[in-house]
């Protein structure tokens, strides 16, 4: 009848505000449910597998996994990765490659992860840091060994 | 004791005995004019700053809260920089009417603050057709967004001002049609008079059923009104930018702001004259220590955490329901709306014949 559906669209319509304003409610008065992070005071925690930047992994030693092979310079899609390579000479006179300096362009960088996957020795990895902003775009371009670090004894 | 119709007797006695009685009017025209705009300047902080927070801690956020104490300062800040940017005025625009649009809007807004009774004997203008002067100045305030809308030249602003005004037309006869309830059971149009009637008890106890739904409708309706949220068409952002004040920016832009959130204080104002008893306070039948408890409150206190209730409900609408479509919200009004209050107006009669209310 068309009265009793006039009463009722009117009655389930206002039930369902009615449910709308107890959930804005509930949120209004609990405020323990305030999913805002205040960034600045409070660190943000990233995702473990979140790709920030390309580091290399150093040991309490002062000693990375680098070879110098360059398979991660070749795996680069986009020329990030620069790898100066230099020869040392062993105790035993022989003449051995070695990287001089990793050079890598983080504002080239698209986090593809390739030349993670490219390592042999599992000399790089992905960090999720992520503040990255800088005043100048030359600050970008990062040497990734630390200074006076060699090669780990063993890592072929 | 201390009471603010203490206060304006003794500023009154000592005015009229110092100066002439025209000249003491004048002053206290002044008086009452600077007091309005400060009221205003407060009430455009402290309603804009309880938006923000209101809506943020609705959408599960924190809102404000880097400025002063938790945020306090915030519309300070934001008054200040409104205060300083530049008030651009389109080429296009008719620069006569463009000028006087956010002013035609603010005086209307400070119009219906004449007849509002703060507390006892604390009333501007206590006339005896306060009900109609009420409705009748509030509806003034569509022409103000018209012009605002006309003399942008801009397409947005057309459409937002042109739904405003079907959006006003139509949503005044709800709201007049429930405050008609109250007058016809108070059997008075002054503000005055209906809240002396409400001595022992508020109509929306006293009126039950009747009172009930038309306190429903003309919250309704107000917020049609007052355009916002979800009725705010005339500015719907997501369709017309900012509808009437697309090209309005600085001082100019800021007034718009102000007479909104200033439009809500009256209208949520009028109805807790109309339904809560104004600055009475809340008294439950015979309880004479309870009373007694409830009349130590001052009556300003009670006036302003009524009309504070009612803006928060608001507020609580608008960060809950979702925007209507225009045919909607015509829908709602003369469908649902108008044919409700009209039977309501009915019942109501036929309650205050019969003496059915308590």
């Amino acid at each position: 009848m068309f009265i009793t559906d006039y009463i009722k669209t009117v009655t389930n319509s206002v039930i369902s505000l009615l449910k709308g304003m107890k959930m804005t409610g509930y949120y209004f008065f609990h405020h323990k449910e305030i999913i805002t992070q205040q960034y600045p005071d409070v660190k943000q925690v990233m995702a473990e597998r979140f790709r920030g930047e390309v580091v290399m992994i150093h040991d309490e030693n002062n000693e990375h996994k680098c070879t110098g092979c360059t398979a991660c310079e070749l795996a680069c899609p986009n020329a990030t990765i620069k790898i100066v390579t230099k020869f040392e000479t062993t105790p035993e006179g022989k003449k051995k490659k070695a990287i001089d300096t990793f050079v890598y362009h983080l504002e080239l960088c698209t986090m593809c992860n390739l030349c993670i996957e490219a390592c042999p020795t599992a000399a790089i990895k992905m960090d999720p840091t992520f503040e990255h902003s800088v005043y100048d775009r030359s600050q970008l371009t990062k040497v990734l060994n630390k200074p006076g670090s060699k090669l780990m004894a063993g890592v072929e | 004791m201390f009471s603010l119709e203490n206060l304006a007797d003794k500023v009154h006695d000592v005015l009229s005995a110092s100066v002439s009685p025209p000249l003491t009017l004048l002053i206290e025209m002044i008086i009452a004019g600077i007091l309005v705009i400060s009221l205003f300047a407060v009430l455009g902080l402290v309603l804009v700053f309880m938006e923000r927070k209101v809506s943020a801690y609705m959408q599960i956020r924190l809102g404000p809260n880097r400025v002063g104490y938790k945020g306090m300062m915030q519309t300070m800040a934001d008054t200040l920089k409104l205060l300083v940017k530049e008030g651009l005025v389109p080429d296009g625009a008719d620069k006569f009417l463009f000028n006087l649009a956010p002013l035609l809007t603010i005086i209307v807004a400070m119009l219906i603050m004449a007849p509002i009774a703060f507390t006892k004997g604390f009333q501007l203008w206590d006339i005896n057709i306060g009900v109609l002067y009420v409705s009748a100045v509030s509806s003034v305030s569509v022409i103000g967004i018209l012009m605002a809308g006309w003399a942008s030249d801009n397409k947005y602003s057309l459409l937002g001002a042109m739904r405003s005004g079907a959006q006003i037309v139509s949503y005044e006869l709800s709201a007049g049609l429930s405050i008609i309830t109250i007058v016809v059971f108070t059997g008075s149009l002054s503000l005055g008079d209906i809240i002396n009637s409400q001595r022992d008890g508020w109509w929306i106890f006293k009126g039950h059923i009747p009172a009930l739904i038309s306190f429903v409708i003309f919250i309704i309706a107000v917020t049609a009104e007052t355009n916002r949220a979800p009725f705010d068409l005339a500015e719907a952002e997501s369709e017309l930018t900012a509808g009437f004040h697309t090209e309005y920016s600085g001082m100019r832009f800021a007034l718009f702001f102000l007479s909104e959130y200033v439009n809500i204080f009256v209208v949520c104002a009028i109805a807790a004259t109309a339904f809560l008893g104004g600055w009475l306070p809340f008294h439950i039948w015979h309880f004479e220590a309870f009373n007694m408890v409830m009349d130590f409150i001052p009556g300003i206190v009670w006036f302003f955490s009524k009309v504070f209730f009612l803006i928060f409900l608001i507020m609580w609408f608008r960060w809950t329901f979702p925007r209507l479509r225009i045919d909607q919200l015509l829908n709602l009004e003369w469908k649902y709306l108008l044919p409700i209050s009209m039977f309501n107006l009915l019942l109501a009669t036929l309650v205050a014949i019969s003496g059915w209310y308590f």
